[in-house]
């Protein structure tokens, strides 16, 4: 008997029996004899639970992980601290283990919970539509530009370089699957997007303008001025943003996006070395027809009782087949509950209250760093800044149980000596006076 | 606003507070909210007080804060565990949903992924200082490679639609890079609906194939569209009427034959793992749902993880980075295990970082327990046990409403018709699945493949033991005994769920897809947009 499994020889027995075949084996007579496998698996045997447990176990203690170092390494995913209940809810089996609420009567819990979450999303983004999640942030990027497509039925993506870079990869790569080319405009000097580099490369076939709020380097854009050019031409504004420090921010929706996309981890989600998070995506509701993914609504029963359905669902794939909106099916609910679960445990209030606790820890760590800085304007939650001796500060600072951040030479080459620092509500004031004093002191060793 | 509107606007927080049978009532979190109540205290700050008008310029700062919840930490727990008792699902009970494969969700699984080392992992983490999680994504695409006869494997794409946006990608890069190019791709008339979506996001017009009196994919139909314009056909197989197209060769050579890639939609491999490799019948992309097969809870809709594996024509294309194994130095220091991003004909990205590790966790895990035989007979009993099931629901007083689609042996799954039903008794398929509902069973997925009248899809998986199969062949024939009766009692399922029959058709004429907030300035039209007794301002 497999491991899960129930079936005792007696049962077999008698199943076989019930549908009238002699062996197993016959169950598989018309698998024709070249294209079976006629030897085991080339797998390693079976293993007893504990020992799964011990060998994963010791894989995982091969990491060093957020716990293990003090870390300010951040790039699009972030070390927030995540609070006991939402392990406690996502544990239950009811939201663990049902699947896509295909039958809203006994899925109500979850298709009230994507209906929560679709407006918290719209809260936080000032955008009147959002779906129940989609999988991640740079894949809702690309998302948002298939949208723009059909929107538009224009070629041309714009995008500028202050979008994550796997956000802009990401986009290229989906943008030759829907047959659109992607044009990118470089930041300015001081590190923000720069309105007329996009204005020069928007035209009459550009479907859509790409921007990130705060941008890779944790500038806060002006998104208002940045819009404008596109609003122009009749292109689509649209902003992937880090959802989180939008409790301080100027929602996009209000300064002119037509689309906020974006990575939900910073909202309750593990890092997980990169998943599984969640990726939203709100829109004016102009495109409520078009939006991708599924989206709960609210309705009545047949006693009048409130209840929630999965609503617009000719949009969909199930329905729509190849003129569906988008192909997604399988989503990332599961998650998107650990991000309303999240929003609601920091409230109104906590939620601005974490905003301006990030934003103040970046400011003085800017200030305490005393390095040139890459991005002199606004920053909320990351900053970029040159480090005379970056192989050395990492050296030491590794040495010591601190990773430092983002070497942004890994993916701009322009800031040969760039560091990307991130602040959370984890990293205190201790930690960053010690960050602080390591740079110093490596900063005095190179001059020395 | 109309009158109703009027008093459920007023009086739905109110009576959330001081109804001590709120409960039974539908209340979201924003309606339990209280001006004051919070959950989160803030670490103590030791920064400098500045404030944020002299931190972010004012065209930056938010000016209104956004309406989230003001509530206390055992009132947000009483809400979403509240909520959660709303919801059937798989621990609970029989969850027979066709092409889903909802088979359990080992417990272990969730222990390991919780690993610090595993879950408060960063993804940009060096590779020196990840070994462990490099290593296992190494292991986890050599055992899913293996499964599928198909040596490369890409773990990156999200979820099985995500997978097979890949294979399509894949395929456009492997025919230009040959200097060919194809505008068609071919999907049977029996596909899930995300093999056409993919299509069209993928650049590529549809065409379909019929499907035989076998239930296999028409072999003349496929032979007739297939021409040098085609750059894939994709294939379930099993396909979704649970039938193993024994033609699988034969279609191979034809689709090979024209230059186009065969792709290998993956929903459907928990019924050959160990059995019969989509790589040896020919298949050059296949995506796995790490959900379905490899026992990733499905979390009432995700997260899942939809790798691909490819063969060796299709491999220098694949998403990067790749998770490689590097000889390491002799001393035995230095990382074995490398993101290889230096890949020139990649596809390039399809997502942030590496993939939804937490789940490759989960699968690999499964892997481990069960080793190759273990799958094998995963497969085995999830096959035995849809036939099982099958020779049940062929019995003659079921079978007489409910005609099986194709009558022959089946694999992990089958489709029934509820055409007799509907004829003889007055109820549709949906009458049979609501009242379902009643007995504490989830329904099998219905109207679904669409060629077959009135379907439904049933799909036990291998975990489910011999008496829960037989009392659901007793809960079709008794809500069918019952129909013979009263026909209306099914028609005006279910009666027992926290809700009845939902006003869908409503619901999408006019959609209230978020709580209203007043005045909220994203939130153009409400008033007007809203139904009869939707909630409204707070």
């Amino acid at each position: 008997m497999s491991r899960y499994t129930s079936a005792t020889d007696a049962d077999r027995a008698a199943m076989l029996d019930a549908i009238g075949v002699g062996s197993l084996e016959d169950l598989f007579a018309e698998i024709p004899e070249a294209v079976r496998l006629r030897r085991p698996l080339d797998l390693p045997p079976g293993m007893a639970e504990q020992e799964v447990f011990d060998h994963l176990s010791s894989l995982a203690a091969r990491n060093r992980h957020a716990d293990s170092e003090v870390t300010f390494l951040g790039a699009g995913m972030y070390d927030h601290y995540v609070p006991a209940l939402i392990d406690s809810i996502l544990g239950r089996s009811e939201f663990l283990t049902p699947y896509t609420p295909y039958q809203p009567e006994i899925s109500q819990g979850g298709l009230q919970v994507m209906f929560e979450f679709q407006t918290a999303i719209s809260e936080l983004t000032g955008l009147a539509v959002s779906n129940a999640s989609v999988y991640e942030g740079p894949s809702a990027v690309a998302a948002a530009g298939y949208l723009a497509k059909q929107e538009t039925k224009r070629t041309k993506l714009v995008v500028s370089r202050g979008l994550h870079p796997h956000s802009r990869e990401t986009l290229v790569t989906h943008a030759a699957g829907y047959r659109m080319t992607v044009e990118e405009a470089p930041l300015r000097a001081d590190g923000a997007s720069d309105s007329d580099a996009l204005a020069a490369l928007i035209d009459d076939d550009t479907a859509a303008v790409f921007v990130q709020q705060p941008n890779f380097l944790g500038t806060v854009e002006d998104l208002e001025s940045l819009g404008g050019a596109a609003k122009r031409t009749g292109a689509l504004f649209v902003v992937a943003a880090d959802p989180l420090p939008l409790g301080i921010l100027q929602p996009p929706g209000e300064l002119g996006a037509d689309i906020c996309v974006g990575e939900g981890q910073t909202l309750g989600n593990r890092l997980d070395f990169g998943g599984p998070s969640f990726g939203f995506f709100a829109a004016d509701q102009r495109f409520i027809r078009k939006m991708p993914g599924r989206i709960a609504g609210e309705t009545r029963d047949v006693d009048g009782k409130r209840g929630f359905v999965l609503t617009l669902q000719t949009r969909e794939q199930h329905i729509r087949r190849e003129k569906a909106t988008h192909n997604i099916c399988t989503a990332q609910a599961l998650n998107a509950l650990a991000g309303v679960v999240y929003l609601s445990w920091l409230g109104k209030r906590g939620l601005v209250e974490m905003g301006e606790l990030m934003a103040r820890r970046t400011h003085y760590a800017r200030e305490s760093l005393g390095l040139e800085a890459i991005n002199p304007g606004p920053v909320v939650r990351e900053f970029a800044v040159r480090v005379p001796d970056l192989d050395g500060l990492f050296e030491r600072a590794r040495a010591e149980g601190l990773n430092p951040g983002y070497r942004l030479a890994d993916t701009y080459p322009e800031y040969e000596d760039g560091l990307l620092v991130a602040i959370t509500e984890r990293r205190t004031r201790a930690d960053i006076d010690r960050l602080a004093a390591l740079v110093g002191s490596v900063r005095e060793g190179a001059a020395a | 606003m109309n009158e109703q509107n009027a008093i459920d606007s007023a009086s739905l927080p109110n009576r959330s507070r001081l109804d001590p049978r709120a409960d039974e009532h539908t209340v979201t979190i924003y309606e339990r909210s209280v001006e004051g109540r919070r959950a989160f205290t803030a670490p103590v700050d030791e920064v400098p007080e500045v404030a944020i008008e002299d931190l972010l310029p004012a065209w930056a700062v938010r000016e209104r804060p956004a309406e989230l919840p003001e509530v206390s930490e055992p009132e947000i727990v009483r809400h979403f565990n509240g909520l959660s008792k709303k919801n059937f699902d798989l621990d609970t009970g029989f969850y027979p949903l066709g092409s889903c494969t909802m088979k359990h969700n080992p417990k272990l699984h969730e222990r390991v992924a919780a690993l610090p080392g595993h879950a408060r992992l960063h993804p940009l983490q060096d590779s020196e200082y990840a070994q462990g999680a490099l290593e296992l994504m190494y292991r986890l695409q050599g055992a899913l490679g293996e499964i599928a006869g198909l040596p490369h494997v890409s773990l990156q794409p999200s979820a099985g639609s995500h997978g097979e946006l890949a294979g399509l990608l894949l395929t456009r890069a492997y025919h230009e890079d040959r200097g060919e190019h194809r505008h068609k791709v071919l999907t049977p008339d029996t596909a899930h609906g995300t093999n056409p979506a993919t299509v069209t996001m993928a650049g590529y017009e549809v065409v379909k194939v019929g499907t035989d009196d076998h239930g296999g994919v028409d072999i003349d139909d496929l032979r007739a569209k297939a021409d040098s314009d085609v750059a894939c056909l994709m294939l379930t197989n099993p396909n979704t009427l649970g039938l193993f197209d024994r033609n699988i060769e034969e279609i191979a050579g034809i689709v090979h034959g024209v230059g186009a890639t065969l792709y290998y939609d993956g929903a459907n491999l928990n019924a050959v793992m160990g059995i019969s490799r989509p790589g040896d019948m020919g298949f050059d992309i296949v995506h796995y749902n790490l959900h379905k097969s490899f026992t990733q809870p499905h979390g009432g809709g995700g997260p899942g993880a939809g790798p691909i594996a490819v063969s060796d024509r299709i491999e220098p294309y694949l998403p990067r980075p790749q998770v490689v194994r590097e000889a390491g130095p002799c001393n035995g220091s230095g990382p074995l295990f490398a993101l290889d991003n230096d890949r020139p004909k990649s596809i390039g990205k399809m997502r942030g970082f590496q993939g939804n590790f937490g789940v490759f966790v989960r699968s690999y895990a499964y892997i481990c327990s069960l080793g190759g035989e273990g799958l094998k007979e995963a497969s085995e009993t999830a096959v035995l046990n849809a036939n099982y099931l099958r020779a049940r629901l062929g019995e003659e007083d079921i079978a007489s409403y409910l005609p099986i689609a194709f009558d022959r042996i089946c694999m992990h799954e089958f489709v029934l018709s509820g055409r007799g039903a509907r004829d003889e008794l007055g109820i549709k398929t949906l009458d049979l699945a609501k009242r379902m509902l009643d007995h504490q069973v989830h329904p099998p997925t219905v109207y679904f493949p669409l060629l077959v009248e009135e379907a439904l899809m049933i799909e036990p998986t291998e975990t489910e033991p011999k008496e829960r199969l037989d009392h659901f062949a007793e809960v079709v024939r008794s809500i069918l005994r019952e129909a013979r009766e009263d026909p209306e009692i099914a028609r005006n399922a279910p009666y027992t769920t926290p809700v009845r029959r939902l006003d869908e058709a409503g619901a999408a004429k006019r959609p209230v897809v978020r709580q209203g907030m007043g005045s909220n300035p994203g939130d153009p039209g409400r008033a007007a947009d809203k139904p009869a007794g939707a909630s409204g301002a707070l």
